[in-house]
């Protein structure tokens, strides 16, 4: 951290301050070129299990997708759609006006409500989906006092909706989800400036048309970017969709996968699937291309939230509690439930292990994705060419596969690392020292890598995005080198970025599970890997202890991540 | 920067490289089957023999890890729980032949492969249960499940289960494409719900009078017994074995497979005896209430009580041969849409 020998070197070269003052011009020489090729190397490393997969894409797959296109596919495709603009439209409307509220008003327990309503978050969906199915199904409690007091019989007897559904599986993964846009737009409505609002209720607008108005418009870059993040979690999830029977493009690989045994077929169904997410990924871009927001100085405009009173209380008590229950209270005293009445099953010695494991590959996968974002998110600034973005999409690009066709993905370039170990150390008369990369569990923290670097980068890349220019041009004014202006002005302040980005990918790897599955070494088990075996046999009782755990696990995290957020409010 | 960056990058690696381990004697595993329904046997092998079984389970892509790990392959033997999934694994080149005299004599040949390249351990056979709110029904067949008498009134797990495909592939097999599909297209509209669930969760819809019949395997039906809670649905149905005057009721296997460059080939070997031997047999008959392919071994009393039954003698290889074939056809009715 003391020095960057070669950027040093590059310090007394004139400075082409003739092209006007703008950043770009200060920092375009800055760069050394072991952090330029630093950064491509990276961006590839992390792009290999992407381009195994496009490989993989690329060689014939015979009938298989005619077949495809002419029977399900469709079916399919519809469905990918309606899941994902419906948990789209549901998370707009549950996490807005929440978000609103916690932004602008006064609350009796505001305080606690503000971190409440991000805990869905914590909680893996798989569980989520088995504990509302366990509840609603038939058999379940809801079901039998409707029957009790009803008086009526059978199934025949009257209609209730199916959970197993499109509909379910919408409202299931809107309420794990909707904590992505709850965050986003309420930093976003918190920052506004209350200049703004105040004008707009000046010239004559009602609060709601304010908020229509004004306050949307404003926040819409972080509004889309929430719903980007929700699209690409729905597109890639498996374990909800396929409990519940609803055939989205992922069954569509898993199909081509297993059933016609045609990874090929499969790879291509993936490469589809990426592009749609590259496509929602540059329409978050696309939203923010005009946006230049910096970060304001502090000291003005202190707002002050407006208490509610009455009716107007009363609802906003009602919309947020009813949040927090059914996306974690409910399901989390569920589990409790199962964890007393099955507590002998649930106990297992070797929790304390599968903890550990969890929480071993999850903090090496978040360091690992930080530490990237960090450093393709300095490049991407500092290296003003029209190429400087592209290291930042290319480790994205993981984020959009579904979490078993990467871990294939993944294998490919591990086990040929390992092959090419193997023969150096063979060529030298050693004896071989086995599958190091492939069969540690450095493949499942290299995977998570992979998967979630996306979310780190994104975070790492706003938080730099609302550092001004004029910081740079400042500090490099004064004579700091361009990595005394990274240690000493971008690192404190993005600091918040990273910690975001760090949070949220260690949550996302404590309940990764497809990966875990498939690369893990002999023996390895996580808290993820524990549950989901029960809750592939309609179990989820005998492992509850452990799904309480995973969700605890997450707690801490989302609890310090939103305090940051709001640190930064202040 | 850069520098600490890097390594922190390169402490994280060796970190997790240094997990790796080699134990004197050992056998490793990948497992497609669950872990509570191998690991008892594992641990009488252990205390037998002193061998120490380490093991992967996984549902999907173990076979594709194998492929990729080639030479350096730390796995030694591979368990499915179909036919297709062994087949793969020999088609793949991924596994080398046995030849023991020990497992040749414990696994009748139709339950293995001529060359000994991957051996049946257990049979389970696709059954049809029907509700106790009717009589149990005289001489059930698969082509029942299309006939439209029972028109919304199936309950059944994913076509795209293997053991669905599975049978769907026994049926082009012995039947023909074209039957196939009729079939389907019949079975598919007699369904009362889309496909939804595991085995067990079909027979609690017959108890809860979502339906009155109910595809799922033998051993299911042993499980739902021993599970205080899960009695009262399998008391409500009748076990019924299909096709008894025609083919005989569809039997799958699960089995083993060593893999070509198995590390621990001896201890491999001797596991894959251990588990055809009397004991490993008789331990899948008593505790998964599964059928032994070891003649030797008798089925468990509950088993017994179901009675014998003729099964349908279609070599299993021919199921995977149609595998493909079935998901086709699956497709094209659109059986679980």
């Amino acid at each position: 951290m003391k020095h960057v020998p070669t950027a040093q070197a590059n310090v007394h070269t004139p400075l082409s301050q003739t092209e006007s003052g703008k950043a770009r011009s200060i920092s375009r020489q800055g760069l050394s070129i072991y952090w330029r090729a630093g950064s491509w190397l990276l961006a590839l490393l992390l792009f290999t299990p992407v381009l195994a997969l496009i490989y993989e894409a690329s060689a014939p797959t015979g009938e298989i997708f005619a077949h495809l296109r002419n029977t399900v596919l469709g079916t399919y495709i519809l469905n990918t759609v309606l899941l994902i603009s419906g948990v789209g439209i549901l998370g707009l409307i549950l996490a807005l006006p929440a978000a609103w509220i916690m932004a602008n008003s006064e609350i009796p327990g505001k305080r606690y409500l503000q971190w409440l309503l991000v805990l869905p978050l914590a909680m893996p969906s798989y569980v989520v989906a088995y504990i509302y199915t366990d509840l609603l199904e038939y058999a379940g409690p809801v079901q039998r006092l409707l029957r009790d007091v009803t008086g009526w019989e059978s199934a025949a007897d009257y209609y209730f909706p199916d959970i197993r559904s499109l509909g379910g599986a919408i409202i299931i993964l809107a309420l794990v989800l909707y904590p992505y846009l709850y965050l986003l737009a309420r930093t976003a409505f918190m920052e506004h400036s209350q200049s703004q609002i105040l004008a707009s209720r000046l010239l004559g607008c009602s609060p709601i048309s304010s908020f229509l108005r004004v306050s949307i418009p404003m926040a819409r870059p972080a509004i889309i970017t929430g719903l980007a993040l929700m699209g690409i979690e729905t597109l890639g999830d498996f374990a909800t969709v396929d409990y519940f029977a609803v055939p989205t493009l992922t069954t569509a690989v898993y199909d081509t996968w297993l059933g016609y045994g045609s990874l090929n077929a499969a790879a291509k169904l993936s490469a589809i699937m990426l592009v749609v997410v590259m496509l929602l990924i540059s329409m978050e871009k696309y939203s923010r291309r005009r946006q230049q927001l910096y970060q304001k100085n502090t000291g003005q405009d202190h707002k002050k939230a407006s208490s509610l009173k009455g009716w107007k209380k009363a609802l906003a008590l009602f919309w947020c509690w009813m949040l927090v229950s059914l996306g974690f209270l409910l399901p989390a005293m569920v589990l409790l439930d199962y964890v007393f009445r099955y507590f002998s099953d649930s106990w297992n010695i070797e929790l304390l292990t599968y903890s550990l494991n969890s929480l071993k590959v999850s903090l090496g996968a978040a360091t690992f994705a930080t530490l990237v974002a960090l450093f393709l998110g300095l490049y991407q600034r500092l290296q003003k060419s029209r190429f400087s973005s592209i290291p930042s999409r290319l480790v994205s690009t993981g984020y959009a596969l579904p979490g078993n066709v990467l871990a294939i993905g993944v294998l490919t370039p591990l086990t040929l690392s390992d092959h090419g170990l193997n023969g150096i150390i063979m060529a030298f008369e050693y004896p071989p020292v086995g599958l190091v990369f492939s069969g540690s569990i450095f493949a499942i923290i290299f995977a998570y890598a992979v998967r979630f670097s996306a979310v780190a980068v994104g975070s790492v890349e706003s938080s730099l995005g609302r550092v001004s220019p004029s910081l740079d041009m400042a500090s490099r004014t004064l004579g700091c080198t361009p990595s005394e202006m990274v240690r000493r002005v971008h690192i404190p302040m993005v600091r918040k970025g990273l910690l975001t980005g760090f949070l949220l990918v260690f949550i996302e790897s404590m309940k990764e599970l497809p990966a875990a599955l498939l690369l893990r070494p002999f023996g390895f088990e996580s808290l993820a890997t524990w549950v989901f075996q029960f809750v592939s046999d309609e179990k989820l009782e005998q492992a509850a202890l452990a799904a309480l755990i995973l969700v605890l696990a997450g707690l801490v995290p989302l609890i310090l991540l939103n305090r940051s957020l709001e640190a930064e409010q202040k | 920067m850069l520098k600490k960056a890097l390594i922190a990058l390169s402490a994280t690696g060796l970190m997790a490289a240094s997990a790796i381990s080699q134990a004197a004697e050992v056998v490793n595993v990948y497992s497609y089957r669950q872990p509570f329904l191998v690991e008892p046997l594992f641990k009488e092998f252990t205390k037998d023999t002193g061998i120490e079984v380490k093991v992967v389970f996984a549902k999907k892509g173990l076979s594709e890890r194998l492929e990729r790990e080639g030479k350096l392959s730390p796995a030694d033997l591979v368990l499915t729980t179909d036919i297709s999934r062994l087949m793969n694994l020999v088609n793949k080149d991924l596994s080398q032949p046995v030849k023991s005299k020990t497992i040749n004599e414990d696994i009748p040949s139709q339950f293995r492969d001529p060359d000994g390249e991957w051996f049946a351990l257990t049979k389970r056979v696709r059954n049809i249960y029907t509700t106790k709110r009717s009589d149990k029904p005289e001489g059930i067949t698969y082509d029942d499940l299309a006939d439209p008498k029972y028109k919304g009134k199936i309950c059944t797990r994913s076509g795209k289960n293997a053991y669905n495909v599975g049978l769907v592939a026994s049926y082009v097999a012995n039947n023909g494409e074209e039957a196939t599909r009729e079939w389907l297209k019949g079975f598919k509209d007699n369904l009362a719900r889309r496909p939804q669930g595991n085995d067990r969760a079909q027979v609690k819809a017959v108890k809860e009078g979502v339906c009155d019949l109910a595809i799922g395997n033998s051993y299911y039906f042993g499980a739902m017994m021993a599970n205080e809670e899960q009695r009262p649905w399998a008391e409500s149905v009748y076990i019924n074995f299909p096709d008894q005057k025609g083919n005989g009721s569809h039997v799958n296997v699960s089995g083993m497979v060593l893999t070509k460059y198995a590390p621990n080939k001896d201890n491999a070997v001797k596991l894959m005896e251990f588990l055809a031997g009397d004991k490993a047999q008789a331990t899948y008959a008593e505790v998964n209430m599964e059928y032994p392919v070891n003649p030797d071994v008798p089925v468990s009393d509950m088993v017994a009580s179901w009675g014998e039954f003729k099964s349908d003698d279609l070599p299993v290889y021919k199921l995977a041969e149609n595998y493909a074939t079935a998901q086709k056809l699956l497709d094209e009715v659109r059986f679980d849409l």
